[in-house]
């Protein structure tokens, strides 16, 4: 099959800079998400999407050049994490998938409230990041 | 607070992640997989012991009380039933190493396993109907991977259809947790009980029965909804098979006797009645296809669907009796099933066909799969030294104590064609001369192997009844009195 030359400036410049706004406003969504609507799930599908904007404007391999990791992995890492920060409470002794947070205050931003769940979140956002490009880029790859 | 509750749970679910990573190396998959499953055996079986001993084990999840949080529930049932399952996955785990494969094995094969015994024991161990909800679908869609794997023409055309009906069936699932939410404002299965005992059982809630019958007999295949079984379970390799045939329609029987001894238990007149009618259709329906085939994997399946019949009309009949007869039938079905789809994987490696009529003078050249096929037949009709022995008996006491005696009479006649079922299999297989065609392949040890084991369990239970009792007898103590359930959920 031969391969189109396509002349992609425009998609590929605005690409260029709406995929770092996309980035940024799902880590915001990601690390909103325990006071306002977002979480690692809407995070996640989203980085995920910054992604795929990169694979339409540019083609498989050139994204990969970018990212060169192997997003099943990425999920496995994802659901480790999660596995972990859940069974970690049985270091202190507590209930599996206890919880806990603190104040603590931190060098930039100030008096800071940190919680466990977000290190749950961290496990799902990679999950959804992995599992979304692995499926994309699977069928993508297929001829 | 009990943390050993999740861990039955949590060892296959970590085992499984673990092992998407070492998809490179074949040979560290085969022991990573085997050395955790050996684990989780270990575990369930000081699980059960602690159970036995210190009473019915909960966990809050992140510490809070039910009803609020989700709650996990260890009875003696659940116990039992998680031990079983960490058995039969380890044994099956042995038994893929020399049948499945290394084209399947690097695909995440053992990872996919692992995640299923993770769902499987998950759906045990839950104290919460949206929960259990969940862990079907771990359990699924693990299942999904499992039955496409490999990817052949013959997987591809039933895991469609396999896929098409479970979803179907979650979607019915999600509906009726949706209306039992509506009517009493919980989803957790001890307050469920509490509320719908307090309200009475309105004709609104017999209907959500209904549906929840409905959910669970798609999942396990009772009579007009198991069609979709003898393709689907035809399709995949042995050990998968053995997999799905020994867990998956157990956990949707499991579903129905949790649901229909501890939460629509007021209305037992109209409910467990159809429940009674449908095991009977089961029975028969099941008895049919398994003398009308020439095939070893139809007729063993088929064998499922009447296991499913004998079981459900245990808890239909709903008598202290038949209840524990059930559990006993439960866990020996369990066990046998998966002793005889590991050996009808060992029949079909040595001739290379499951029809019958192409088979046959194997006695001569494998005497010990033989014998152990002929065990094995046995004990699927219950005759009394096997573990098939005790379970029924106790369900027909608990049956002409109901007053059904009709259908009671049929679940005993229904053995006989049982067994000349598998007695089919035994005469056309390995009596009568050699076949010609037979392309007998190397030895077949590992297959026999982890069979041998599940046989010498089945034979056990059977044997040392007096030992294996008053596990049951608990077990079933739980589901006739659900008070204690509640009380030990729901205490402050």
């Amino acid at each position: 099959m031969k391969k189109q030359q396509t002349n992609d400036v425009i998609l590929q410049t605005v690409t260029k800079i709406a995929c770092f706004i996309i980035l940024l406003f799902s880590f915001h969504i990601f690390l909103a998400g325990h006071n306002n609507p977002g979480g690692g799930f809407i995070g996640g599908l989203m980085t995920a999407s910054s992604f795929v904007l990169l694979l339409l404007a540019y083609d498989l391999k050139t994204v990969q050049n970018i990212l060169p990791v192997n997003f099943i992995y990425v999920a496995g890492t994802g659901l480790l994490i999660s596995i972990c920060t859940s069974a970690g409470s049985f270091l202190f002794g507590a209930q599996f998938l206890t919880h806990s947070f603190g104040y603590f205050d931190l060098p930039l931003l100030g008096k800071t409230e940190l919680a466990t769940a977000v290190l749950f979140d961290i496990g799902v956002y990679l999950v959804v990041v992995g599992v979304t490009m692995t499926i994309i880029q699977t069928i993508g790859e297929r001829e | 607070m009990n943390n050993l509750i999740i861990l039955p749970i949590l060892i296959p679910l970590l085992a499984a992640v673990l092992l998407i990573f070492m998809n490179k190396s074949i040979k560290l998959m085969r022991v990573f997989s085997a050395i955790s499953s050996f684990t989780a055996v270990v575990v369930a079986a000081v699980l059960v012991q602690t159970v036995f001993t210190d009473g019915i084990q909960t966990l809050y999840l992140g510490g809070w009380k039910p009803p609020f949080g989700i709650v996990l529930v260890a009875d003696q049932f659940a116990s039992l039933l998680a031990l079983t399952t960490a058995i039969i996955g380890f044994l099956t785990v042995l038994y893929s190493f020399r049948s499945i494969g290394e084209q399947r094995e690097r695909f995440f094969y053992y990872s996919a396993i692992q995640f299923l015994l993770a769902g499987v024991s998950g759906a045990f161990l839950t104290g919460d109907l949206f929960n259990l909800f969940v862990f079907f679908e771990v359990l699924l869609m693990a299942s999904y991977v499992l039955i496409v794997i490999g990817g052949t023409k013959i997987q591809l055309r039933e895991s469609l259809k396999y896929i098409v009906f479970n979803i179907i069936s979650s979607a019915l699932f999600v509906i009726g947790v949706a209306y039992l939410y509506a009517v009493t404002g919980t989803l957790n299965m001890a307050d469920l009980s509490v509320r719908i005992s307090e309200s009475g059982q309105t004709g609104l809630i017999t209907v959500i029965a209904v549906l929840f019958l409905i959910v669970f007999g798609l999942k396990g295949g009772i009579f007009p909804l198991y069609f979709w079984m003898p393709g689907s379970y035809y399709a995949p390799p042995a050990p998968i098979a053995t997999l799905f045939g020994a867990l998956l329609t157990k956990v949707g029987m499991y579903a129905i006797a949790r649901v229909f001894t501890l939460i629509f238990t007021q209305d037992a007149a109209f409910t467990h009645q159809l429940m009674i009618w449908l095991a009977a259709l089961t029975i028969i329906f099941g008895v049919i296809g398994s003398i009308a085939y020439c095939d070893v994997q139809k007729i063993i399946i088929y064998n499922i669907v009447t296991a499913v019949g004998v079981i459900l009309f245990g808890i239909a009949a709903n008598t202290p009796a038949s209840i524990e007869g059930s559990i006993y039938y439960l866990i020996h079905d369990m066990i046998i099933k998966g002793v005889l789809f590991m050996l009808g994987g060992a029949l079909f490696a040595l001739t290379g066909t499951n029809n019958l009529k192409k088979m046959g003078g194997l006695i001569k050249s494998h005497p010990v799969l033989g014998w152990m096929f002929l065990l094995s037949a046995i004990s699927l009709a219950g005759v009394p030294p096997f573990s098939g022995f005790i379970g029924k008996l106790k369900i027909a006491e608990g049956g002409f104590r109901s007053g059904e005696f009709v259908i009671t009479m049929l679940m005993l006649l229904s053995s006989l064609l049982v067994l000349y079922s598998v007695a089919k299999i035994f005469i056309y297989g390995f009596w009568g001369d050699e076949q010609k065609d037979t392309q007998i392949k190397g030895s077949i040890k590992s297959y026999i192997f982890p069979a041998a084991i599940l046989l010498a369990l089945s034979l056990a239970i059977g044997i040392v009844t007096e030992l294996a009792a008053p596990y049951f007898h608990q077990a079933a103590d739980t589901l006739v009195n659900p008070k204690t359930y509640i009380e030990a959920v729901l205490k402050e």
